[in-house]
């Protein structure tokens, strides 16, 4: 299973209005990465003006899942795709749904970046949010890969790491925790970076639901709601 | 809001999820063919094609022309015997009975099993005589009964309130989407088991193509229904089944919503999809 799914129609202007959706929808994910980066980075640094443009960019992630949807709707009213091209077109309207909430993490974590920004300079001590970041990258970029490529046969090792993140995400909440038992005056402080682990454990779920969605349009099974061992022996049954 | 009240005035989804099984389960069968193969002369136009056909279902037949679709729905009312050299090996089973039989009676076989053809071909005659035809052949020439035939025919065929104050006038003044109607009425004023429609809407402009799609829903509740389509999307619209013919082969058989988002066959998929193969 490879891109020419796309394309050999016996209508060439078909061909182009689905490889069009997909590199839209390459464009946008590509674009929702960048946001995560910058959050991230605006985040550790301290950099406001980082934290400032990812706010500000994310209208376009918007826009883009606006547009996206519309000329899914268009390809579906004028073609009445079936099959593979159907499963493409309903997965894609999905897919953008899980980016664009992902986008929305990305600017609540620039967002908690400007808060924490003004009570707190010492960015280092968080190091564990920056290493679950790193993991949470990994699973989106591994699932928008699998997109491009319109190969499912590693997704198991993307959704694998959501446990990963999980236990992250758990050893940060457990922390924070107990710095705020330390010091109450912590408590405001602690809550924002709390914001931001569970907006980076977020995306690590949409990820995983990228995945799946995945899954139905190459295979035609609807792999949700599983678990990682359910769904490791699907894809290898 | 308590637990108790939410509890009590409890959201019942089973139903639906039981209904979304339900679709897929398999049906009795009506029509079986086993292992058919049909030759025009030297020819050869069916290749072993097995499969069955689900009573009171719709049974759609899809493939590129000169696939055989046709071919394989004239044996169903073995029309394919009035065509010259033509060797038919195989079975065909209408309720478990070979109609390939030798002993079958040929015009009985027919009289179970109706066609409608892509052109409506009405007869030169009134409304009324067009839907009684079927009977009056059968001697049946109650004034009462064929009365009452013809509204009920007309009624199933959706065309009643259409003609019924000019019951005698000639059927060819009809419109094309009132004559095949007319046609599919005189099919089932002799209540067959079982209706073959070949490409019925094929010739009719959009709104009696409609009217024809609303209609098949309507009879599949009395009748068993083969249809042979060009139109994709009027075989995923109409159908409970779709089979996909190719080079005078079945390739696949399934569940229409099966088969239009998931076919397990390449040549299906790319055919469905617009894709040379």
């Amino acid at each position: 299973m490879d891109n020419s799914k796309i394309g050999q129609h016996i209508s060439g202007q078909f061909n182009k209005e689905l490889e069009d959706v997909r590199n839209k929808v390459l464009t946008m994910g590509g674009l929702v990465e960048q946001q995560i980066e910058l959050a991230v980075t605006a985040f550790s640094t301290g950099d406001l003006e980082m934290a400032e443009l990812v706010i500000k960019q994310d209208h376009q992630v918007d826009a883009l899942e606006m547009a996206i949807d519309q000329e899914c709707m268009q390809i579906l009213a004028l073609r009445q795709p079936a099959a593979f091209d159907l499963r493409l077109l309903i997965t894609v309207i999905k897919v953008i749904n899980e980016l664009e909430r992902v986008g929305d993490m990305a600017e609540r974590i620039a967002e908690m970046a400007i808060q924490l920004s003004s009570i707190d300079n010492k960015h280092d001590q968080y190091y564990e949010l920056e290493h679950m970041a790193e993991l949470v990258q990994e699973m989106l970029h591994g699932a928008l890969d699998v997109f491009a490529r319109m190969n499912v046969e590693d997704v198991t090792s993307i959704t694998g790491l959501d446990e990963n993140v999980d236990r992250e995400y758990g050893s940060i909440i457990r922390q924070l925790i107990t710095k705020m038992m330390e010091d109450p005056r912590n408590i405001t402080r602690m809550l924002d970076v709390l914001w931001i682990a569970r907006s980076l454990e977020r995306i690590g779920d949409h990820a995983c639901n990228v995945c799946e969605h995945l899954v139905y349009m190459v295979k035609g099974e609807d792999v949700r709601h599983l678990t990682q061992e359910e769904l490791e022996r699907k894809m290898k049954g | 809001m308590t637990a108790q009240h939410v509890r009590t005035h409890a959201i019942d989804v089973s139903s639906i999820l039981r209904d979304q099984k339900r679709t897929d389960a398999p049906n009795e069968p009506c029509i079986k063919v086993e292992n058919l193969n049909l030759f025009y002369g030297e020819k050869q136009a069916l290749h072993n094609v097995s499969m069955e056909m689900s009573k009171k279902k719709v049974t759609a037949y899809i493939g590129p022309s000169g696939c055989g679709k046709s071919t394989l729905l004239r044996c169903i009312n073995r029309m394919n015997d009035l065509v010259d050299n033509v060797t038919i090996e195989g079975k065909i089973l209408l309720d478990n009975e070979n109609i390939y039989d030798k002993a079958v009676n040929v015009a009985a076989l027919r009289r179970r099993v109706g066609m409608v053809f892509q052109k409506p071909n009405p007869f030169p005659k009134s409304i009324f005589e067009n839907v009684t035809y079927g009977l009056r052949i059968q001697g049946i020439n109650d004034k009462r009964i064929l009365e009452e035939t013809v509204e009920n025919s007309l009624r199933g065929a959706a065309l009643w309130d259409e003609v019924k104050d000019r019951l005698n006038d000639n059927a060819l003044g009809l419109s094309g989407g009132q004559q095949q109607r007319l046609v599919i009425a005189r099919a089932i004023a002799i209540e067959p088991e079982v209706l073959l429609l070949d490409e019925p809407a094929s010739a009719l402009d959009p709104i009696s193509t409609l009217k024809i799609e609303e209609l098949i829903n309507e009879l599949k509740e009395k009748y068993t229904i083969v249809i042979v389509t060009h139109n994709m999307q009027q075989a995923a619209r109409v159908s409970d089944y779709t089979a996909f013919m190719f080079m005078g082969e079945l390739i696949e058989m399934g569940t229409t919503s099966e088969l239009f988002t998931n076919p397990r066959k390449k040549q299906t998929e790319d055919y469905i999809t617009g894709r040379y193969g």
